[in-house]
């Protein structure tokens, strides 16, 4: 009876893994077909690999400039909010007062509202700084959008540091900057880690603030694989390769760091 | 100027002063302990000084200098926290160097001073180790020896044995008092527990809801409490006090000094437990514990409508059993009278 029930769970697995895999295996198998391969019913599953696509879109627009735009505006945006949101969750952690919980929930409140109900107001401010278009228009966004969940996620990380071992640093001579760098940074190595892989992941993903704030100096690669989708219709080859190029980099980074990214997100619920 | 002074210090959580207007004077050299019920603001008052609380009022000065508004990490303190606080990412090497490796002290000479301080303690077999790999007692000690490696101008501990076992608390507390005798140092200790304070003690500062009861030493306490909390509060068992209205004939046996109202103390092993009969005063027996070395008898005394139940204490075994009639008397002159208020008015020890 007990074989029977994990053969049924290990099936089962195997089924929602592939369907979750699904679109990205298709992705990838487009992206190597011929325009025509590409739109032929029923779909082709075995064909002669041709990088035709990828040439097409390396051409045709710029994919270095988005990728490097890409690459600028996650790092970025990583360190800066890592450099606000650190003292932040410090101060709370380790400075508790009444409000505390309330100030934190009233963070987290902000990433329930839909994003386009800031875009007037954005997009207003931006243009009038003249940022329209600018690689620190979107720096500045994303790092603000992501602020919220990371200051939470390290708040959750330094609760977990007992206050007595930062005293001890205290009295060892230790000023805050030292409590940080010799105390905390080891102690939650793994929360920083998580914090900033998911600060990274969400900054690249991010389309919706990139496709209204850029147009051609700014793009992002989330830019680069909706210029594909255009009136003449889709090209789903070349979009299936510019699709590829653009989340090929951040799914190597997450690869090599899931077992950070997972425990970042659990929120260290099991001590 | 004494080499630590406390004026008027004070901290308020409030409008509740937690700690009110201390005065206190500490020698180099001595072996302070701050002693108190749960609440009486023992931890506070050191970790004011330690600087990890702010001083809300008074000042505080080490050696001249004046510390009250200086962060912990620039007072020359060093502190044994009760949980020890060892950092758990560092080797017992590195905790205990690293306060010396904050100052840019020569490598050379933090390997030596490691070194003295662990050959000290018995730490050297572990100094590789880091603390979850260490028992409770190894712990206790790296944490005393991160402190002693600093050589600071004051040790604070702050109730440093509560965390271990009953006999580990004993050697330890034999260990602390040796190490002072070795060392030296001013060193103000923190405890609930009066033994502690008896024991280690130069002079121990008797606290109560923020202020200070009395501060003397430790025989000083007990042999001339200065009122009836610190009267009850040190010695075990709890000193014998009985309120004058309630046993005449104590009264009557403390003589003229008592003869206004309050209350009368007597220590256990000033009361003396005779065959019934021939006691100034009877008492009928109503339990008995025999600790081994000393044997405590609780015998109820009753003289017309009022009963009071004192204890006695001896180092010979009895035969008396809970009923059995005893009669009891008291050590001439060990009598401490109290006021109505609690404080001292006159006390005559056997001593």
């Amino acid at each position: 009876m007990k074989q029977l029930a994990l053969l049924l769970r290990t099936v089962s697995a195997w089924v929602i893994t592939l369907l979750v895999v699904f679109p990205l295996i298709w992705l990838v198998l487009t992206a190597f077909k011929t325009e025509l391969q590409a739109i032929r019913v029923p779909p082709e599953l075995f064909f002669t690999p041709t990088l035709e696509s990828f040439r097409e879109v390396n051409t045709r627009s710029d994919y270095l400039l988005h990728a490097k735009n890409s690459v600028l505006t996650s790092v970025l945006s990583t360190l800066v909010g890592l450099a606000i949101a650190a003292p932040a969750a410090y101060s709370m952690a380790f400075f508790r007062t009444r409000r505390t919980r309330d100030i934190l929930m009233w963070m987290l409140s902000t990433k329930m509202m839909p994003a386009v109900g800031a875009l007037v107001p954005v997009y207003v401010m931006a243009q009038t700084a003249g940022l329209l278009d600018s690689l620190t228009a979107l720096t500045v966004v994303f790092t603000l959008s992501n602020l919220p969940i990371m200051v939470w996620m390290l708040y959750s990380g330094f609760k977990d540091i007992p206050p007595d071992i930062l005293e001890a640093a205290r009295m060892d001579g230790a000023g805050v900057w030292g409590e940080f760098v010799h105390v905390i940074r080891p102690l939650a190595t793994g929360t920083l880690a998580s914090t900033a892989l998911l600060c990274l992941v969400l900054s690249w993903n991010e389309a919706f603030w990139s496709l209204n704030l850029s147009s051609a100096k700014a793009g992002t690669l989330a830019t680069l694989i909706a210029s594909y989708s255009s009136p003449e219709g889709l090209f789903w080859a070349k979009l299936s390769a510019a699709s590829l190029l653009a989340i090929a980099p951040i799914v190597v980074v997450g690869w090599f760091s899931q077992k950070q990214l997972v425990q970042g997100l659990t929120f260290g619920a099991v001590k | 100027m004494s080499f630590l002074q406390l004026q008027g210090v004070e901290k308020r959580f409030g409008a509740l002063r937690a700690i009110q207007g201390i005065d206190l004077a500490i020698e180099k050299g001595e072996f302070v302990v701050f002693v108190g019920p749960s609440g009486c603001g023992k931890s506070t008052l050191l970790r004011m000084i330690a600087g990890l609380t702010e001083i809300d009022g008074g000042s505080l000065q080490l050696d001249g200098r004046d510390i009250t508004r200086l962060p912990s990490s620039k007072r020359d303190l060093a502190m044994v926290f009760q949980s020890y606080a060892l950092y758990p990412h560092m080797s017992v090497f590195d905790n205990m160097s690293f306060a010396l490796r904050l100052a840019s002290v020569d490598k050379a000479i933090i390997r030596e001073k490691v070194q003295r301080a662990a050959e000290i303690l018995n730490l050297v077999p572990y100094l590789q180790r880091t603390p979850k790999e260490l028992s409770g007692g190894q712990r206790q000690r790296v944490a005393i020896g991160r402190a002693i490696v600093r050589a600071p101008k004051v040790f604070l501990f702050d109730e440093p044995l509560s965390n271990l076992d009953a006999a580990l608390r004993g050697q330890t507390r034999v260990e602390i008092a040796k190490l002072h005798r070795e060392l030296g140092a001013t060193t103000i200790y923190v405890t609930h527990d009066q033994v502690e304070a008896m024991t280690l003690a130069d002079r121990v500062v008797v606290l109560r809801d923020g202020a200070i009861e009395q501060v003397g030493s430790p025989l000083e306490l007990y042999d001339r409490p200065a009122n009836q909390f610190v009267a009850q509060f040190i010695g075990t068992p709890q000193m014998n006090v009985v309120d004058t209205v309630d046993l005449p004939a104590l009264r009557g046996m403390a003589g003229g000094a008592a003869a206004g109202d309050g209350f009368i103390g007597v220590r256990p092993e000033h009361v003396l437990v005779r065959p019934a009969g021939s006691g100034r005063m009877d008492g009928q027996v109503e339990l008995i514990e025999s600790l081994g070395a000393d044997t405590l008898v609780h015998a109820r005394v009753t003289q017309g409508a009022r009963s009071v139940q004192l204890v006695a204490r001896q180092n010979a075994r009895t035969l008396l059993q809970p009923g059995d009639p005893v009669g009891l008397d008291v050590v001439p002159g060990a009598f401490h009278l109290f006021n109505r208020e609690g404080r001292a008015v006159a006390s005559a020890s056997a001593r």
